[in-house]
């Protein structure tokens, strides 16, 4: 499954467990508006963490978090292609 | 003459200050000056005189109005966050004593309402003629963020709560404070006294406004001082909207702030000074830190600054200064310091270098986002599953909360050889739901072959 499937599969499942209501999950949605709060992003770093072995706001040396989902979804891309090379 | 026995109180501070300066919230913006001459009470201050008086408004900005009327007036003022449960309101007003109350048109619980003297707080200030009333120095209790139960009742007076406050950088030019906190806890109170002694605007915060909101607010008030936890800023730096807000000083306390979010408010904020505070409610500010690097310098434990001597005790920092408080109320508490005078941080630091760093609390309590949790509670769901043999729940760092809870479970014998490791922890996330809020909900679980015991018997718990 690609990154941006199991990120927003992640979404789907805490924002069930959390009893939110998701927004439509687009590129440009700011994740403060998607629906999770800070705990339902917390929870979805450390899960993402689990699944796919990386952390790249924790490693990294420049760790801003992004804005939009599509930010947020590129900043996984790199860090697997970091990861694999 | 009148013969002043203690410091100036906060209203004669105010009256003392020439430029001026505002407080805003969402709905109003009031000249702080005109209080010097007038009231937020009806005129009804001097029914308050002498006596207990607890700050139960709805709104930061009749509180703030509330306690530079207060000060030096009321015998004690106990300040009551938001969110305190309502079933602790008749222990605490027995604790303090506590026989009038400040509210406003918010203000829900009955509690208080039952008190024999209510008197109600506007967010404007009318003329009024200042009766002189007799200075008296006026108890400030602080309730304190602890994990569960009737929170404890830290007595401060105005001296120890403005003694930090000479000690950081000086104010140049025009200041406008801003804080994510809300100034009825230390770390907002801290932000709420340092305008009013500094002659500075402030802007408050809103319960439930969004952030996005709150931040277009700040920028049009010229917010030139922003003041959050970790967790408020990380929130903070997820908004679009952080762009309409160009602080001068950036400052962060109420959590250990780590590198990587002193590293991010650096990068956003270029011309900002980005420092952070090392405080609580009972051991005060113990010093600031402003090298925008995460601990704190070694110097400072050999030597102590402004007067605030730090010891280490088994690996936990202890505080000797004039900005402790003094005691709780009620005696069912352990006294708030030691023998010697210190107060015990229960916060564990470890050396690294030239500098120490924090290393998590005594007792492994895990801060997510400013919640406190004890792991125990959380393991003790775990281990009710009927195929679990015990459980460790330890902090995981995060990005956005700075920690969350993960727990490592043991399986029974039998149990292990079954396989169906996905089914059981889907039992045992279930259960959590079920039995704890949000936050104690472990982002996730992972089946290991053992967990280390102490030779005391206990699992092992490692900081951090």
């Amino acid at each position: 499954m690609s990154i941006k499937l199991t990120i927003m599969d992640m979404m789907k499942e805490i924002a069930r467990e959390h009893n939110k209501t998701l927004a439509p999950l687009r590129d440009d949605l700011v994740l403060l508006d998607s629906g999770l709060d800070s705990l339902g992003f917390a929870v979805l770093v450390a899960r993402l963490e689990d699944s796919l072995g990386i952390d790249p706001f924790t490693s990294a040396e420049d760790a801003m978090f992004p804005l939009t989902l599509g930010d947020f979804v590129k900043v996984y891309e790199s860090a697997q292609q970091r990861a694999v090379a | 003459m009148k013969v002043r026995s203690s410091a100036p109180s906060l209203r004669e501070r105010i009256a003392d200050a020439v430029p001026e300066r505002f407080f805003w919230d969402r709905a109003a913006r009031l000249c702080v000056n005109d209080l010097a001459r007038g009231t937020s009470l009806g005129g009804r201050l001097a029914e308050l005189k002498g006596r207990s008086v607890v700050v139960a408004t709805s709104s930061q900005l009749t509180s703030a109005l509330a306690l530079i009327e207060l000060d030096g007036v009321a015998r004690r003022v106990t300040i009551l966050p938001p969110d305190t449960a309502a079933e602790h309101l008749g222990a605490l007003i027995a604790c303090a004593e506590i026989d009038a109350a400040v509210i406003d048109d918010g203000t829900l619980d009955h509690a208080v309402l039952d008190l024999p003297v209510r008197v109600v707080c506007a967010p404007t200030i009318v003329p009024a003629e200042q009766h002189v009333l007799p200075h008296m120095p006026t108890e400030w209790v602080l309730l304190t963020s602890g994990t569960s139960g009737v929170p404890k009742m830290a007595v401060h007076n105005l001296a120890s709560l403005i003694a930090p406050i000479g000690a950081g950088p000086p104010l140049d030019g025009a200041v406008v404070w801003g804080t994510f906190y809300d100034i009825r806890r230390y770390g907002g109170l801290q932000i709420f006294l340092r305008a009013v002694i500094g002659g500075a605007s402030l802007v408050l915060s809103c319960a439930g406004e969004p952030i996005a909101d709150h931040l277009a607010r700040l920028g049009r008030c010229g917010v030139t001082h922003l003041s959050g936890t970790p967790s408020h800023w990380r929130r903070a730096l997820m908004s679009p909207a952080i762009g309409q807000i160009a602080p001068r000083y950036v400052r962060l306390s109420g959590e250990i702030a780590d590198q990587a979010i002193l590293d991010s408010l650096r990068a956003t904020f270029r011309q900002a000074r980005v420092g952070h505070a090392y405080a609580s409610t009972e051991a005060g500010v113990a010093f600031e830190v402003d090298d925008a690097l995460a601990g704190f310098p070694a110097d400072f434990l050999a030597h102590g600054r402004d007067s605030v001597e730090l010891k280490l005790v088994d690996g936990a920092l202890r505080i000797r200064s004039p900005r402790t408080a003094a005691r709780y109320l009620g005696t069912q508490h352990a006294s708030l310091r030691d023998g010697d005078g210190f107060v015990d941080t229960g916060d564990m630091v470890e050396r690294r270098g030239d500098r120490y760093v924090f290393a998590g609390r005594r007792g492994g309590i895990i801060n997510v986002g400013g919640l406190k949790i004890h792991p125990e509670e959380i393991e003790a769901v775990i281990n009710r599953h009927p195929q679990v043999r015990m459980s460790l729940v330890r902090p995981k760092q995060n990005p956005v909360t700075g920690a969350i809870v993960i727990a490592d479970v043991v399986l029974k014998a039998d149990c292990a050889r079954s396989g169906g490791e996905r089914q059981i922890k889907d039992d045992i996330l279930r259960l959590c739901r079920d039995a704890l809020p949000r936050h104690k909900v472990p982002a996730s679980i992972s089946i290991v072959p053992a967990l280390d015991v102490g030779a005391t018997g206990k699992l092992a718990r490692r900081y951090g």
